[in-house]
């Protein structure tokens, strides 16, 4: 794993090569994270693919709700030869929650950006295909935002659609 | 809210042919045909639908359409504390339930920074050999069943059933064990169960050269498995697939030698590779994991250290029972464990175990409360899925149903 001067030293590389990219770094139970710009996320892991980062091994979604700005999305990389890992982490807002996609140089985030869309609502600018993945192509919302009820599907039983009721929710728990 | 409860009105508003992809027409010297293949298609393993396109037998064009066991793991997670998680993790990728529950404890271990002993570790790795035979059983005998060889599915099961005879000897449960806890395992495998285990691993090798004498010899299964939708190490590098199916490629990519965790770098086994990355390969890669396994096991079983199984840290783990009657602090720990569960530092960890299929890479982030504010598995299933287009492009359909079988997917996984 790169220690934390590594980590700095990464960063440092990355600030030469576009001032903007880069807006800190972490340090956390020996692991190096760099938080970059959204914009810059594509330059930034190409130039880490060039420092030996060559696999992208997943890229999460995160709602930091109610933090801002809210949504995160995270890429971890691996450098198979020296046996290092490293995330880079970026930040949008949900009023603009728009990434560039790295699907075109990284044909392995395809489906993971897709779900990151779904779940988060994310928007992946160049994504060649970025429909939902997981859920319904219908369906209205992103579960995994942390506003986002549990239970919040709502279920229409037989007995309340004669009665000409609506869709109930689940009455285990108090709605969000 | 209303989002949500309008759900009804809106629903009727949503054109959905606006969003359904047109396919790419057909040029006019060839008649394509579109295929759905599933959702309930048995050589599927599960809700996997493939929008196929064929030009006659042979495959042109090729979507996985995923989402139909999609049960919302990752946040049912994000409601329980961190030690109630452990059951709806394990059931993501069902057949590789000891490898959730592993990846899911190791990252909350991360965080809490909480020593494991040595015995759990041990016991640990003994668990998770015994699941990856156990998953590549049934992989072997429902693959084989796409294949027509019906007889090998009996054979596999009859290992099987030993194996979650010993899984429900140590927790109670056959699937779905709950076993591992954060900072060990939930109690000391019982007695005599070593000597079962002993019989099992004296057993398991000759049945793997059983298996193998079955189809090793078998024409059709050869024909099938041979030279059939080979794809090479540099696309399914660029592609994030990892496991069995790299390593069939030619290249030794394992977690548990390269970036060992729970002490698998004091075991001596070798990882099998492929030449070709064909289907063959991807077959016989997996039986000889099956042997190695047996190797790392019966070395766990005679190295198993004395010791404590579970952490002393009484913050994380329960007090053993006999305390609770005589130790008033114990007490204390047990109902703030039960009832609200231990909390955990804030910080983003990412812990990435080596499973039956590739690349478990459990992400949490907790914001310092006992419940994870985000649960993510990079479950290995859902990122290999891709290569399944790449791998059977211009092969015939029948060749589609055999890679599919090799590619072992589970959609519990690929869903969550």
């Amino acid at each position: 794993m790169p220690d934390a001067p590594g980590t700095e030293l990464l960063a440092q590389e990355l600030r030469e090569a576009h001032p903007d990219a880069v807006l800190g770094t972490e340090f956390f139970r020996d692991k190096g994270a760099i938080r970059v710009a959204p914009a810059a996320i594509g330059e930034v892991l190409e130039i880490l693919r060039a420092k030996g980062f060559k696999h992208l091994m997943s890229v999460h979604g995160v709602d930091y709700y109610p933090e801002e700005p809210r949504l995160g999305v995270q890429y971890e990389l691996l450098d198979r030869d020296a046996l290092d890992r490293l995330t880079v982490k970026l930040r949008v807002p949900l009023e603009s929650p728009n990434v560039p996609s790295v699907t075109l140089k990284w044909p392995t985030a395809d489906h993971q950006e897709r779900e990151v869309y779904d779940m988060f609502g994310v928007v992946f600018d160049g994504h060649p295909d970025l429909r939902r993945i997981l859920m319904p192509e219908d369906y209205e919302g992103h579960p995994q935002r942390r506003d986002f009820p549990l239970g919040g599907e709502p279920v229409l039983f037989t007995h309340d659609e004669a009665q000409g009721k609506d869709y109930t929710m689940g009455t285990d728990r108090p709605n969000a | 809210m209303t989002e949500v409860t309008d759900y009804r009105a809106t629903e009727d508003r949503v054109d959905v042919s606006q969003r359904v992809q047109a396919l790419p027409s057909p040029a006019p010297d060839q008649e394509l045909l579109t295929l759905n293949m599933g959702p309930h298609h048995p050589a599927t393993h599960g809700v996997l639908r493939l929008l196929v396109t064929l030009e006659a037998e042979i495959v042109r064009d090729l979507k996985p359409i995923i989402g139909y066991v999609h049960t919302g793991i990752e946040k049912t997670a994000e409601d329980k504390s961190y030690w109630k998680a452990i059951p709806v993790v394990e059931r993501m990728d069902y057949l590789a339930y000891y490898f959730n529950a592993m990846a899911f404890c190791g990252a909350t271990e991360t965080l809490l920074d909480v020593e494991v002993p040595k015995r759990a570790q041990y016991l640990r790795v003994i668990h998770m050999e015994l699941n990856r035979i156990m998953s590549h059983l049934v992989w072997l005998g429902t693959s084989m069943l796409d294949l027509g060889a019906v007889s090998v599915w009996w054979y596999c099961f009859r290992e099987r059933e030993t194996i979650l005879d010993l899984f429900e000897q140590s927790s109670g449960q056959r699937m779905h064990t709950r076993y591992f806890q954060v900072g060990g395992v939930m109690e000391d495998v019982p007695a005599g169960w070593d000597a079962k285990l002993r019989q099992f691993l004296k057993k398991m090798p000759w049945a793997v050269d059983q298996y193998l004498d079955l189809l090793n010899r078998n024409e059709i299964a050869l024909r099938r498995l041979r030279n059939t939708c080979p794809l090479d190490e540099q696309t399914l590098l660029d592609l994030g697939v990892t496991g069995p199916l790299l390593r069939a490629a030619g290249n030794p990519w394992d977690l548990r030698k390269a970036m060992p965790y729970s002490s698998y770098e004091d075991f001596d086994f070798k990882i099998p590779v492929g030449t070709r990355g064909d289907n063959y390969d991807r077959f016989a890669v997996r039986m000889q994991e099956m042997k190695e396994s047996v190797k790392i096991i019966e070395q766990a079983l005679d190295g198993l250290p004395e010791g404590p199984y579970i952490t002393e840290d009484r913050k994380v783990a329960l007090p053993p029972r006999h305390e609770l009657a005589t130790s008033m602090e114990a007490l204390i720990h047990h109902f703030k464990l039960v009832t609200e569960g231990f909390r955990v530092p804030p910080g983003e960890v990412y812990y990435p175990i080596e499973g039956p299929r590739g690349e478990y890479g459990m992400f949490i982030r907790s914001d310092g409360s006992s419940k994870p504010a985000r649960v993510h598995m990079r479950d290995p299933s859902f990122v290999n899925l891709q290569a399944t287009l790449p791998m059977v492009k211009d092969a015939y359909i029948a060749d589609l149903i055999t890679t599919l079988a090799m590619m072992d997917p589970v959609l519990g996984g690929v869903d969550r």
